[in-house]
């Protein structure tokens, strides 16, 4: 990608006003679709993404069920009024891309063991969207699967890094992501310190690619805080303070 | 959906002990090392009838990716800049694994990851395929066949689609009369810049460049990494598992290096630049 105006102007704002190191504002509800096991209502920006957790649940069709574990099945979708120009509804291959990597990015959180012959659903439907949907969509899914009452091991947290003026910046929007040098989505599990997905379109030196990974984990840091706050206000109100576990 | 399901690659117990051992021991089962790539060979020009092809051997894995160079409209927002489609299929020769139907989503990601890091890296020059601005551009399809899979699909797709598209001839259209004609002549694909893709997975806490099938069937995690001569242009986490900041780093430097010499290499297959 090579860019054709300039995205920082001369007082280190962004196009949207912010700083590089700012993140766009994230609000989490939990619990808002009645009907699923555990869910969670993510506005990352202008995304705004509902992700529903079903299970675990009987298996169907039942020769998908595995013995000694649990099937994870996830659905990353785009409503066809959530982009400028009408989405197809019907899958696109982007779309089946992130289903997959949104899938791995959560297993390694999950006990899955724990629940054998069973499935877990995770939709994720994206109502609109603002650049890094897959970040806010994993984040919305991990808070939906904690709301559901899986076993988990550690949060999933996501937030991508980029770069634009040939400067690292921490969460870019859809304006960066379509002109500036680079996109890097990360999902991170903060307590275990594992990557879990990781992406890159655009160029980066090799000092670049450290020092966006690095932007990028502390962006997914951020976004752990703001997950446990929200499951914590869903479950204790307001009385208790989000503490840290170690 | 994507749905998790039991690796299709099936290890023997014993065959997995000892690749555990052997990996204990900082050995691989197939005598390499863990930062070692198979021996490969690329052939080019294998497709006459293409606008450019190449076969690539990695080991056992063999693809070839053939380049038919067509017209039509400029994609949405790139009005000015000729269209390039990296396409893969993993054919049912490939292995007793593969059955024929749409792709499923291994082979979509393999297909959108070796377009990454071509579209990414910027290798070809799209500015220089445009015919009439905003309306008739050149469209390169790249389709790439798997033939035989022994492993790293990834990086054999990669190198098959950039040695195609480096030795391949572009028919030299003209507008005449409103009506493109082909000329009869071609030239070389305006290449920028020789994106390449080095992929590694993780058994246990060991991460190994280029796996065989059943190190990926024994793999935690994958990672695919492309640079190209200026840095890094395309990454890809792959698989069930996860990595650390510091193993990503690392394999990151690995592949910055190992991809210096496997450029070389494709240069001197392809006769690029001779």
């Amino acid at each position: 990608m090579t860019q054709t105006r300039n995205l920082i102007d001369e007082n280190g704002k962004r196009t949207d006003g912010r700083t590089i190191d700012e993140m766009r504002p994230v609000k989490i509800t939990v619990g808002t679709v009645k009907n699923a096991d555990g869910s969670a209502f993510v506005e990352f920006g202008k995304n705004k993404i509902v992700a529903a957790v079903y299970g675990p649940r009987e298996v169907h069709p039942k020769h998908l069920a595995q013995p000694d574990r649990c099937v994870l099945r996830c659905r990353y979708h785009m409503s066809p009024f959530s982009t400028d120009t009408r989405k197809n509804p019907a899958p696109s291959r982007r779309e089946v891309e992130i289903s997959k990597v949104m899938r791995e990015s959560l297993e390694p959180a999950l006990m899955l063991e724990d629940y054998p012959r069973a499935a877990i659903d995770v939709f994720v439907e994206v109502l609109q969207s603002d650049g890094g949907s897959r970040c806010a969509g994993i984040t919305a899914a991990a808070v939906a699967l904690a709301d559901a009452g899986i076993n988990m091991r550690d949060i999933v947290s996501a937030c991508a890094a980029g770069k634009v003026d040939d400067k690292i910046v921490l969460d870019i929007n859809d304006t960066e992501d379509k002109e500036g040098g680079a996109d890097m989505p990360v999902a991170y599990m903060p307590r275990l310190n594992q990557v879990t997905l990781m992406q890159l379109d655009g160029n980066l030196s090799p000092d670049q690619f450290n020092e966006c990974l690095d932007k990028a984990i502390e962006g997914c840091k951020a976004v752990a805080e703001i997950q446990k706050a929200a499951l914590m206000q869903k479950y204790f109100g307001n009385e208790t303070e989000v503490k840290e576990e170690q | 959906m994507s749905t998790s399901k039991r690796s299709t690659i099936i290890v023997e117990h014993l065959r997995k002990q000892q690749m555990l051992e052997a990996i204990a021991n900082g050995k691989r089962l197939d005598g390499r090392g863990f930062d070692e790539i198979r021996p490969f060979e690329i052939e080019i020009d294998v497709i006459k009838k293409a606008n450019g092809s190449a076969r690539v051997k990695l080991g056992d894995s063999e693809v070839i990716a053939g380049i038919k160079v067509e017209t039509g409209e400029p994609f949405e927002g790139l009005e000015n800049k000729g269209a390039l489609i990296v396409s893969a299929e993993v054919l049912p020769t490939a292995s007793p694994h593969i059955e024929p139907g749409p792709p499923d989503e291994e082979t979509v990601e393999l297909a959108r990851v070796v377009d990454r890091g071509v579209r990414e890296s910027e290798m070809v020059d799209l500015d220089e395929l445009v015919l009439v601005p905003g309306k008739i551009v050149y469209t390169i399809f790249v389709d790439c066949s798997v033939i035989n899979a022994d492993g790293n699909l990834f990086d054999a797709t990669s190198y098959a689609t950039v040695s195609a598209l480096l030795s391949a001839k572009l028919p030299i259209l003209e507008m005449q009369d409103g009506k493109v004609v082909d000329t009869g002549k071609t030239k070389p694909m305006p290449i920028k810049t020789i994106p390449i893709s080095i992929t590694a997975v993780k058994i246990g806490d060991v991460v190994m460049l280029d796996p065989v099938t059943e190190e990926e069937g024994s793999m935690d995690a994958r990672i695919t990494i492309t640079t190209s001569d200026e840095g890094f242009c395309a990454l890809q986490k792959g698989y069930t598992g996860s990595f650390t900041v510091d193993q990503i780093k690392k394999a990151a430097e690995t592949a910055r290096i190992k991809g210096q010499e496997i450029r070389a290499k494709v240069k001197e297959f392809t006769k690029y630049g001779s």
